[in-house]
């Protein structure tokens, strides 16, 4: 089985890439990069959630399926559980992890914090990937106060 | 939580499928955005050559501080003790699999390293258009920038490859030099 670290690691070489690829100064140059990330997160996000156990597959509620997500399929990729689950109700969920594992080597504090983004956009198209598989149509968009805490809020697309 | 103790074995294969899924659509995205760029597939797979190499040689710089923390593994004397620190326990930690060391060349500075199944490659089909696709290049740069990191500068190619057709898995290491300059005055 495949440590963690070389995720880890290759998540970093990943963003540099990517990074380096479409910097090209014209407008949405940032944005285009982080839409690459997304974009590969939820090819990802969607072949793992393929590999689900099948019991998974039969949630009926969507609340189940986020507290899925919270749990198994963080300790899946991360080896620990989502810290907090919020919702209004009303299809919008804010997931949120205390120690981020991505950023958790960057800083502690605000340093860094321009960089943060590129760290978790991979990860929001992960959450979006699993979630289509499921049966879910979202947004998820990610956000940094303070280093190493991030949230990330799911927007649920009604159809 | 007993919800995720029984969970426990399809977690442990699930990250270890995270790495190899999250390879492929680097891969993917590379061979995608070459293909807008040039045309020309031999082109398109020299520039996948020449890219994952540099990226690969990156991760193995760092990995090898991973490594030595938490291997306990004291410095190699010679490169058949090295050859079998990175197929027993190196490719043991990483990737979960033991590559066997074969093919020594007669002066000792060359190997072949024997992978029977390939971790990385685990979900792929090669297309024909990129048949000339070295698709787990990235182990190549990882062993040349972890060795370069503890003083040997090495050259790692793949010879044979599953994914062509190939039996097994076969990447070919060979010593070049040690590297002097960089040892602290007072070392060895």
């Amino acid at each position: 089985m495949a440590d963690a670290a070389l995720f880890e690691f290759l998540h970093t070489e990943m963003v540099a890439e990517l990074g380096a690829h479409h910097s090209d100064p014209g407008p949405g140059g940032q944005k285009m990069s982080l839409s690459v990330l997304e974009g590969m997160g939820f090819r990802v996000g969607q072949a793992l959630g393929e590999r689900l156990p099948q019991e998974t597959l039969a949630f009926r509620e969507e609340l189940d399926i986020l507290k899925f997500l919270c749990r198994d399929l963080w300790v899946a990729v991360f080896q620990k559980q989502m810290d907090s689950l919020r919702t209004n109700h009303q299809g919008t969920y804010v997931l949120q992890d205390n120690s981020f594992p991505l950023l958790i080597r960057m800083a502690s504090g605000l340093q860094y914090l321009e960089e943060a983004p590129k760290f978790l956009a991979f990860t929001c198209g992960l959450l979006r990937g699993t979630l289509c598989i499921l049966g879910i149509k979202s947004l998820v968009t990610a956000s940094v106060a303070s280093l190493p805490t991030c949230k990330f809020q799911v927007v649920i697309q009604k159809t | 939580m007993s919800r995720q103790a029984n969970r426990g074995t399809e977690s442990k294969k699930m990250s270890s499928e995270l790495f190899t899924l999250t390879y492929g659509a680097l891969v993917t995205q590379l061979c995608k955005d070459y293909e807008n760029d040039e045309d020309v597939n031999k082109q398109l797979d020299k520039i996948l050559f020449s890219h994952f190499l540099p990226r690969g040689y990156n991760i193995g710089v760092r990995l090898i501080e991973d490594f030595l923390a938490r291997s306990n593994v004291g410095r190699c004397h010679d490169f058949r003790e090295t050859a079998d620190v990175i197929a027993k326990v190196a490719f043991k930690m990483y990737l979960g699999i033991t590559p066997s060391v074969t093919n020594w060349s007669p002066a000792g500075d060359e190997f072949s390293l024997i992978l029977e199944n390939n971790p990385l490659v685990d979900f792929v089909e090669l297309p024909d258009n990129h048949s000339s696709l070295i698709y787990s290049n990235l182990l190549c740069g990882v062993l040349r920038g972890a060795l370069e990191m503890v003083q040997m500068a090495v050259e790692a190619k793949f010879v044979q490859d599953t994914l062509k057709g190939d039996g097994v898995t076969e990447i070919r290491m060979r010593f070049i030099r040690r590297i002097e300059d960089n040892l602290p005055a007072g070392e060895e």
